[in-house]
């Protein structure tokens, strides 16, 4: 009875933001710390059952480590499954870390300046576990509209002409691509007759050369959309302008939605067009390697034209997306296993900056963010945000030293996490290719990378030196705990995993021979079994 | 009938594209709505466009060709409220730009010409 119990663990990351955002509907702003509570409550119970799930795959609970949960009790190609895995638990884990984080920087602040800030919250961590947990495109879809309609409203946050104007955009490019997914979805419908992932992938080598080429055609659409969610250049002009417009909390979270399309597409790409998809395999590897090498390149010049911090961590985004889209290219275990922890540690390292990006412009421009507070804090209410938390003595020391520490790790620098991630990259790249041997196209993504650590160390030293060291105005920020604590958090994150970077990678290693054997995927998929009813029928 | 829903999906799709390159927001919402309209009606077709046959079936005992396929019209369905909830977001944030910038140009501000 309890192992029948384990499998609603499933659906839970998807139901618990859900509930805990329709009740915090009904509070009103008076009760902040209520509201505060219940959403921090719910993003810890979040990252308890997805260690909980962690738990249950590591122990072998669910053969090949895929836990598959049947919604309404259909089985798999008819009804909705939500599929776990590790890669899925892996980004589980990593969603409510972001969101923690971000929730408790906005406690000073954020937090108060609008009316369901927390909801919106609530709701884009709810759309955010739904596209890692489901198992068909068309959940896919309504998972992704879910986090964007609820990162719409957060990127207008704090509601002023700019954020008007960058939202504009953030929302045509988004519906936009989501009419692309719809057209996508269609195709591949219209090709293999299924949405579930699974059943795809168990159809795409029997198909008839036609449909293989309808198959195609209606991958590239679809991941036309994803790559524009994860910049991937020339899909990536929206990104810069949206990112350094939004309120800090809402763009780290930003950062993590880039790397909703890149787990999107390694999950379908390593699904449907494996090494078993007959003449489909590898299909599209060179056209993600190439265009993920160029927009390093465009990371690369937007990085050295930054002036302003905001921009600085959007380009860094933008790196970031392409040398893992371009990594993830290679379609070898090891490979991907190295861009999984790149994308953890990159990830982390980019939201913290995000964060940090506003403790620092108060440094170098103090008067402009009262200006900016005392225009904002219309919604603020009786309660001033300036009382909230304790300020902390030594604030520009601290926000110099997580400057250098997000820098470290962005720039890929020893003895940080970011320098494991690199390392492990080039590692793979040159150990990895017993039988393809590694070409040009390997040679050419290494050096990339590696003009692109430079042009990143180029960049956050040049404004590190004028922000800290040679600005005349430099001033100690005022600076709460609660804002400092998470970005603290999240670095200290990061250097856990430099400390425990064996466990991490032997466990993304199997996560990434899973993803590449996908076959334990799909049977385990398509053999779920539907729970008996009470009169034992099915 | 296929074609000429394939020629009404082309020119709702291409005006639709038109349209969102315009500079005045509410031609880009305009563009937006003809461009759902051409992504609805193109996932009805591709349930193979099928007149005046039931989608679904009382026995199991059937020849599936002689029905229209359910599943397309239920996406659409999903669709459409979808995408009818976003545009309708659009429109309130298309409406604050111009209460903001006084203007209904997407840059929020006139071109200099």
């Amino acid at each position: 009875m309890i192992e029948q119990l384990y499998s609603h663990l499933i659906i839970l990351p998807i139901l618990v933001p859900m509930l805990s955002g329709a009740l915090l509907i009904l509070f009103s702003q008076r009760n902040f710390s209520l509201k505060f509570g219940i959403s921090v409550l719910s993003t810890a119970l979040q990252f308890a059952i997805a260690a909980c799930l962690l738990l249950l795959i590591e122990r072998g609970h669910w053969q090949n480590g895929v836990g598959v949960y049947l919604a309404a009790n259909w089985i798999a190609p008819f009804g909705i499954a939500l599929v776990v895995d590790r890669l899925a638990v892996l980004m589980l884990l990593l969603t409510p870390v972001l969101g923690l984080g971000a929730i408790w920087y906005s406690w000073v602040r954020w937090g108060r300046v609008g009316v369901h800030y927390f909801s919106l919250f609530q709701f884009l961590l709810m759309g955010l576990n739904g596209a890692f947990l489901t198992g068909d495109l068309f959940n896919l879809f309504v998972f992704f509209e879910v986090m964007l309609a609820a990162s719409y409203g957060l990127v207008l946050h704090g509601y002023n002409s700019a954020r008007v104007r960058a939202g504009m955009q953030y929302i045509v490019v988004n519906l936009l691509c989501s009419s692309l997914f719809l057209i996508g979805v269609a195709l591949i419908y219209a090709a293999t007759g299924t949405l579930n992932m699974a059943d795809i992938a168990a159809r795409t080598p029997a198909l008839a050369t036609p449909d293989r080429h309808l198959l195609h055609v209606g991958t590239t659409i679809l991941v036309v959309a994803f790559l524009t969610k994860s910049a991937l250049w020339p899909l990536c002009f929206w990104l810069p302008t949206t990112y350094s417009t939004a309120s800090p909390p809402v763009a780290a979270m930003l950062v993590l939605l880039t790397k909703v399309g890149i787990y999107t597409i390694l999950r379908l790409w390593s699904l449907v067009f494996s090494v078993d998809a007959g003449s489909s395999a590898g299909f599209g590897a060179s056209v993600l390697l190439w265009s993920g090498i160029v927009t390093i390149g465009f990371g690369i010049v937007g990085l050295i034209a930054s002036q302003d911090p905001g921009r600085i961590g959007s380009y860094s985004a933008i790196v970031s997306s392409g040398t893992l889209l371009s990594i993830i290219s290679f379609g070898q275990t090891l490979t991907t296993s190295a861009a999984l922890f790149y994308m953890l540690s990159s990830t982390l390292a980019v939201a913290a900056f995000m964060l940090l990006v506003e403790l620092i412009e108060r440094i170098r421009n103090p008067a402009a963010a009262m200006l900016a507070l005392t225009m904002e804090a219309f919604a603020i209410g009786d309660e001033p945000g300036e009382s909230a938390g304790v300020a902390i003595p030594g604030a520009l020391a601290f926000v110099g030293l997580a400057f250098v520490f997000c820098a470290m790790i962005m720039a890929g620098m020893p003895p940080l996490s970011g320098f494991l991630a690199k390392f492990g990259i080039f590692h793979a790249l040159m150990e990895g290719h017993e039988e393809t041997s590694m070409g040009y196209a390997g040679w050419t993504l290494v050096t990339v990378i590696v003009v692109s650590g430079f042009a990143a160390i180029i960049s956050f030293m040049r404004f590190g030196v004028r922000t800290f060291w040679a600005s005349p105005i430099a001033k100690a920020p005022r600076l709460q705990v609660t804002e400092a604590a998470p970005i603290f958090a999240l670095v200290m994150i990061c250097v856990f995993f430099t400390v425990q970077a064996g466990p991490l990678k032997r466990y993304l290693d199997r996560a990434a021979a899973s993803l590449h054997a996908p076959q334990g995927y799909i049977h385990q998929v398509l053999s779920h079994a539907a729970v008996p009813g009470p009169g034992g029928a099915p | 009938m296929e074609a000429v829903l394939a020629i009404s999906i082309g020119v709702l799709f291409g005006s639709g594209v038109w349209l969102v390159l315009r500079p005045r927001t509410f031609q880009v919402i305009t563009g937006l709505l003809l461009l759902s309209y051409a992504v609805n009606l193109f996932i009805f077709l591709m349930g193979h466009a099928k007149l005046n046959q039931a989608p679904i079936t009382p026995t199991a005992d059937i020849d599936p060709a002689q029905f229209a396929d359910p599943i397309p019209q239920a996406l659409v369905l999903t669709a459409i409220v979808i995408g009818f909830a976003s545009t309708g977001l659009y429109l309130v944030v298309m409406l604050a730009s111009r209460g903001l910038t006084g203007t209904d140009h997407v840059d929020g501000r006139e071109s200099s010409t």
